[in-house]
């Protein structure tokens, strides 16, 4: 995707990002790679014997996993090193074969100190329409002036 | 139930090299390919790499109490969610050291009956020249009935 790295005057309160690329077939792969590079191998995430004798229908991606993705849409979007907070909570599970879609609102612009931030709400969804992660950004974004 | 009375308590600290190369490894995982994270000098730890360092052994640090030493179950417990403060850079070859401490417990009512009891680690990530660069705060939820 195209990192855009918006700017104050850009945004609006109320604007709301809905043509994030999804990621398409989400795989075990996915939850492996990211259990090798966070050191969380908890076996839910890639042993699908563990998942089904405690009654889920497979591994599922770590709630890590979703927030890491998510978080390098926001990067994108407003800049690496131009995120005040960054927040998540885990709602579902992502399985193997779905599709996750990102959106974003922005609920507030304005101006902290000498900062110019804005407040946006995120989520995001799997192709059933289940939510996986809901999350909160704060942001300091650069002026055009 | 979980004892109220665990706000406060020291988890222990840890250590962290944010190394170019876990940076890298990282990035390729949550699928970014922003090629900040990739460059020779200076490359930046994206926002949630501090997770890599979670399940690390502490080196220094430790001392602290485990989730088991507070009464919760772990068989019972749920990362439900995590918030970060980004206070400084974070970059390739900063050393870091970490310091944890139980900074609420909250209960609420399932909606499928049962308490959930939500338990918040609070995290202070401090760099090689004492700056505090990141707060991090873990919330956990243990569910009265065994996750099923």
């Amino acid at each position: 995707m195209d990192r855009i790295n918006v700017h104050f005057e850009d945004v609006q309160e109320g604007d709301e990002i809905s043509d994030w690329a999804p990621i398409e077939n989400i795989s075990r792969s996915h939850f492996v790679r990211y259990a090798g590079a966070s050191g969380d191998f908890n076996p839910m995430h890639h042993d699908d014997t563990v998942a089904q004798n405690v009654g889920y229908p497979s591994v599922f991606g770590h709630g890590m996993f979703s927030a890491g993705v998510l978080s390098h849409y926001v990067t994108d979007w407003v800049g690496v090193g131009n995120v005040r907070k960054y927040g998540v909570s885990f709602r579902g599970q992502l399985y193997p074969g779905a599709t996750l879609t990102f959106t974003a609102k922005v609920d507030k612009k304005y101006k902290e100190g000498d900062e110019n931030r804005i407040d946006a709400t995120l989520q995001g969804v799997d192709d059933k329409g289940t939510v996986i992660i809901n999350g909160t950004l704060t942001a300091a974004l650069p002026s055009r002036g | 139930m979980v004892d109220k009375s665990i706000v406060g308590t020291e988890m222990g600290g840890g250590g962290m090299v944010v190394e170019r190369g876990k940076i890298m490894e990282f990035a390729r995982a949550i699928l970014d390919e922003n090629p900040v994270y990739f460059q020779e000098n200076d490359a930046p730890a994206p926002l949630t790499f501090t997770m890599a360092g979670a399940h690390w052994p502490t080196s220094g640090g430790g001392g602290g109490a485990k989730l088991a030493d507070l009464g919760l179950d772990l068989l019972r417990v749920l990362h439900a969610g995590q918030e970060y403060e980004y206070l400084g850079e974070i970059k390739a070859g900063d050393s870091l050291t970490s310091r944890s401490v139980i900074s609420d417990v909250s209960e609420k009512e399932g909606k499928r009956g049962g308490t959930m009891t939500f338990i918040t680690s609070e995290t202070t990530f401090t760099n090689q020249r004492g700056e505090d660069v990141l707060k991090s705060r873990t919330i956990l939820v243990q569910t009265s009935k065994a996750a099923s």
